[in-house]
């Protein structure tokens, strides 16, 4: 993906050569068809197309702002709620994540979710141990936490 | 126009400052380590995000100032805050701090008491 990237900036380079201009918006319009040529010759490289990555990161971004607004209004109720009837618990939740990286993303977004931070991961990097608010419906938090996070995070990484 | 941007920095302002306060009564009440650092790691960040971010606003668009560092520190208070819950966190847990008498299960001792062993 780097690699992408650094071409298509030498390739609005060129453009700004092949025009003799330093404008800013020169290095733009260089840039644009420069991504056109990435685009069309995509098969040649290693791996995919590389804005497709960008719009999953952007994603992931906004999975993030939303969850931890979510987890704010949820703690809030549990706070403000005049009776303390939370059930706590740590659950294991098993990964397939293999980079540390990812793991790190993955522990730092079940920490903003609502309800649920992680204690602990084991040392074969294969499962989470997660501290719940809720931990009577631990089944759900799992199904769900696999399936919009850790999605997202493989979505990028692919 | 400058009537709207300032309702919506007040906004900004009074929402971090009434999520701190949240996040003060929730350390009060909740009743183990690990239910207090829930609060303390989320209502805490964005707090103090928002009042952050209504700070930006107010000298970006009422005084044409732009001030990166605000930006900056909003990033760094998202990176690092729910790390730092993580590791008090499991620090307890290292020091054999109690789970509340109410929770229903806890996975992670059967792995410690496996580590201990080693």
């Amino acid at each position: 993906m780097a690699f992408q990237i650094l071409l298509n900036v030498f390739l609005a380079l060129v453009w700004m050569f092949l025009k003799v201009s330093n404008e800013p918006i020169d290095f733009l319009v260089g840039y644009f068809f420069g991504l056109l040529l990435v685009f069309t010759f995509r098969r040649f490289f290693p791996s995919r197309f590389y804005l497709l990555r960008v719009v999953a990161v952007i994603n992931l971004i906004a999975i993030f702002i939303k969850e931890l607004l979510l987890s704010n209004i949820a703690v809030l109720k549990v706070i403000i709620k005049p009776k303390l009837d939370i059930q706590p618990g740590i659950f294991a939740l098993p990964t397939e994540l293999k980079k540390d990286w990812e793991i790190t993303l993955l522990s730092n977004l079940i920490t903003l979710t609502p309800g649920t931070l992680v204690v602990d991961i084991s040392d074969d990097n294969q499962t989470l141990y997660i501290h719940a608010m809720d931990a009577s419906d631990a089944e759900a938090a799992i199904s769900s936490i696999k399936n919009t996070f850790e999605k997202a995070i493989m979505e990028v990484s692919r | 126009m400058i009537e709207i941007v300032k309702v919506i920095i007040g906004i900004c302002i009074a929402l971090g400052a009434l999520l701190t306060v949240v996040t003060a009564v929730g350390l009060i009440r909740l009743p183990d380590v690990y239910t207090r650092t829930h609060a303390a790691s989320k209502a805490a960040t964005l707090g103090v995000m928002f009042v952050l971010a209504g700070t930006f606003l107010y000298f970006y668009l009422l005084e044409g100032h732009m001030n990166s560092r605000l930006i900056l520190a909003i990033v760094f208070i998202f990176m690092t805050s729910p790390v730092a819950g993580h590791l008090i966190c499991r620090a307890a847990y290292n020091t054999n701090v109690k789970l509340w008498e109410n929770s229903v299960q806890d996975d992670l001792a059967a792995v410690k008491k496996e580590r201990a062993q080693q």
